[in-house]
């Protein structure tokens, strides 16, 4: 008796497990979540019911319908008469060219100055640094009018066409290429090259082996650069030269014919990647100066050249810094290709999220799939920049 | 603990009270007389129809329309709150809300009357698309633009109807689309295109926005129907009619000479058309749940219809276009307005 008068009071044991931090926690969780997706089910739910109760067409069938406009700039085969699903894919393709241009431009760029920043050129150094300071804190819509709107006063008017060699012309509607026509025969030159890029890529892997098995030195480049080039070459003049070119000729209106680049997509191109170039230098000065001096003072004591310390010791340690807030950069790029819509470049949130959202009226569908897009764009990104930075990643012994 | 799930609880289901919230539909007149002003969706700037003046007040003839609506609900043509919309927003914004009436140099169309919510209700303007080109370019019609740019508005009928025109003549183009009505027109003003687009009302607001006005010529051809109109959202029949025979008041004022200057004066007329109008004989406001001088309030504000039109775009304005089609029936145009008895 004694004994059971020394026992702490008993909570109810049936109600015990609610007292438990863990499975309080737990349930908390569930709640939580349960309030959430309830609170999201609603929306939905609340949004369709609204839509209906004002007569508003729902649904995705739409993109089945005939669109009945045209669109100035389609990688894909496109007329009035495509369907709304197939402006979507127009969108898509042009919203892409830009991104994958615009990436490749602004990396290259970005790199130039940012490493410009750092010389020890006097003047190359302050003009790298006013241009990151100026274009990267200008908006970017206005530096896309500008450009735009200076392309269209700068470049001539169709009738006093600038002709450029190799065939090239250059008017205030775009800049007109000619365009390649191959003939038959011309699989060949391409099998040719694609032979040479395999071998070039064994001798490569090749010399490094034996670089790495004897310190003997090859020129692999040179001989790399051998296979590429001669055995198209070779192709080429034994097939005849299959190849010609269309010439843009000047029409009643416009040069016609041959290969246009809009000034629309020259003008977001420009001002997508010097904007974005301006934010990639900052982050390579960062990444280089990141690495401490001490390494670079070791490699030149091994006996390393400039490049060679630069290349083996200086850019593998401050590309870790550099990608994480490249990826950055390359989303906002991609992202920012949507104000596209402002100079009447034929984008995706023009064509489709603009012409197609207005024409059906479907704004939640049409929303709904644009976000989509851009979110699967932006992860796809992120995830190649991911799987690109776990390999640059120090591998720690 | 308890107390927290309450709180999460509480906080959930105002949520969702939140979201049923627009499920209750109250009428779209009491809504306006309770918020004290009408919510009028118009043009961000197109002049003769809907722009701010040199003193920042919106002039032209659609927003004349907004402040006859007004004037018949409040008996005061300012209580309006304007909303300007681009060609894009303007279906999501009366859909969603935002404005009760929209009156942006809209056209009718099947689609948008059927499958998008919207009830048109009359016509203010018949129009139909025209192209503005340089005058230097000689052409007479609009098929001699095979092959040219054009520059025009994004979410417009127009975009739809030059592209059938061309289809139908099996004739290319190349199409330069804008969001922007003003960046459409700086492109072309700039020579990117060799032709813009759009309503011919707005091709003689924009022509005069050009640096060199005379340089340029409206082709003669008209390519498709516009009647443009005011619309309101589906489902609410008093606001329906009440937005409608404003319109109609408008017109049948005109017709039967009642002008703001002697409105008063016909107060005391004994024509029954004119007092029927007027309020001064029957009880036809309330069918659309306002007073019986509603229409006189719309003509003692703003004027008739034809008073308006001559302000805004015909001989009064700098725009100076010509009455035809816009007209009442009686004079040989299209504006015919059923009788308010």
């Amino acid at each position: 008796m004694a004994n059971a008068r020394n026992e702490p009071p008993q909570p109810t044991q049936s109600f015990a497990w609610l007292y438990d931090p863990r499975t309080r926690g737990i349930i908390l969780q569930i709640a939580l979540l349960v309030g959430v997706a309830a609170f999201f089910i609603e929306i939905a739910l609340n949004t369709a019911a609204n839509l209906k109760a004002q007569n508003i067409a729902t649904g995705f069938g739409f993109l089945d319908r005939t669109s009945g406009f045209d669109i100035s700039q389609t990688l894909i085969p496109y007329t009035s008469t495509s369907t709304y699903g197939r402006v979507f894919w127009v969108g898509l393709t042009n919203t892409l060219l830009v991104a994958v241009i615009g990436i490749v431009l602004a990396t290259i760029i970005g790199f130039i100055i940012g490493l410009g920043r750092l010389s020890s050129n006097w003047l190359v150094a302050r003009l790298a640094t006013v241009y990151v300071e100026i274009v990267r804190n200008v908006p970017l819509l206005l530096q896309l009018l500008a450009w735009y709107f200076t392309l269209l006063i700068a470049l001539p008017l169709p009738d006093a066409a600038l002709e450029l060699p190799l065939g090239i012309g250059v008017t205030n509607r775009g800049l007109y290429l000619p365009a390649p026509v191959w003939q038959p025969g011309f699989g060949a030159v391409l099998m040719a090259l694609l032979a040479g890029i395999a071998a070039a890529v064994a001798i490569g892997v090749w010399a490094k082996r034996k670089r790495l098995a004897t310190g003997e030195k090859v020129p692999a480049f040179w001989y790399g650069l051998a296979v590429v080039v001669a055995p198209p070459l070779l192709a080429f003049f034994a097939f005849g030269a299959p190849l010609s070119f269309e010439y843009p000729e000047p029409d009643r209106f416009n040069l016609e014919g041959g290969i246009v680049l809009l000034p629309e997509l020259i003008a977001l191109l420009l001002g997508l990647t010097l904007y974005t170039a301006a934010f990639i230098a900052e982050i390579v000065r960062s990444g280089i100066q990141a690495v401490p001096r001490g390494q670079k003072e070791a490699a030149a004591a091994l006996g390393l050249r400039f490049w060679q310390v630069q290349r083996l010791v200086v850019i593998p340690q401050a590309m870790r810094v550099i990608i994480p807030p490249l990826t950055n950069q390359y989303l906002n790029l991609t992202k920012n290709s949507s104000l596209a819509v402002a100079i009447g470049y034929p984008d995706l949130v023009s064509v489709f999220a603009g012409t197609v959202l207005n024409q059906t009226n479907q704004a939640v569908e049409v929303i709904l799939i644009t976000m989509g897009v851009y979110l699967a764009i932006s992860l796809l990104t992120a995830l190649l920049m991911n799987w690109f930075n776990a390999r640059m990643a120090l591998v720690e012994r | 603990m308890r107390h927290q799930t309450r709180i999460l609880a509480a906080a959930a289901a105002g949520l969702i009270a939140m979201a049923n919230a627009t499920h209750a539909h109250s009428s779209t007149l009491d809504e306006v007389k309770k918020r004290g002003d009408l919510r009028c969706g118009v043009n961000i700037g197109l002049a003769g129809f809907s722009a701010p003046d040199d003193k920042g007040e919106w002039t032209g003839l659609d927003v004349d329309f907004c402040r006859g609506v007004a004037s018949a609900i409040f008996k005061d043509p300012t209580k309006v709150k304007f909303v300007p919309l681009s060609a894009k927003e303007r279906f999501t914004a009366l859909q969603s809300g935002e404005i009760d009436l929209l009156s942006r140099n809209t056209t009718w169309t099947m689609s948008r009357d059927t499958e998008q919510g919207l009830a048109f209700v009359g016509v203010t303007y018949y129009d139909g698309q025209g192209f503005l080109v340089r005058k230097s370019l000689g052409l007479k019609s609009v098929a001699q633009l095979a092959g040219a740019s054009i520059c025009m508005q994004t979410g417009t009928t127009n975009e739809l109807n030059v592209a059938d025109y061309f289809r139908t003549r099996s004739l290319t183009y190349n199409p330069v689309v804008f969001e922007k009505n003003e960046e459409a027109v700086s492109a072309f003003n700039l020579g990117r295109c060799d032709a813009y687009t759009t309503d011919a009302s707005g091709l003689y607001a924009q022509r005069i926005k050009l640096m060199d006005p005379s340089a340029y010529v409206v082709l003669p051809e008209i390519i498709s129907k516009e009647p443009l109109g005011p619309a309101v959202r589906q489902g609410d029949d008093q606001w329906v009619n009440l937005v409608q025979w404003s319109l109609f008041a408008w017109l049948n004022a005109e017709g039967l000479g009642v002008t703001q200057d002697n409105v008063d004066e016909m107060l005391k007329s004994g024509n029954p058309e004119i007092r029927r109008l007027l309020g001064t004989e029957g009880d036809y406001g309330r069918g659309i749940g306002l007073d019986n001088d509603w229409a006189y309030q719309i003509v003692k504000k703003v004027g008739n219809y034809g008073e308006s039109f001559e302000r805004n775009v015909g001989k009064g304005s700098r725009l100076n276009i010509a009455r035809d089609q816009n007209k009442l029936w009686k004079d040989g145009g299209l504006h015919y307005a059923p009788p308010i008895r």
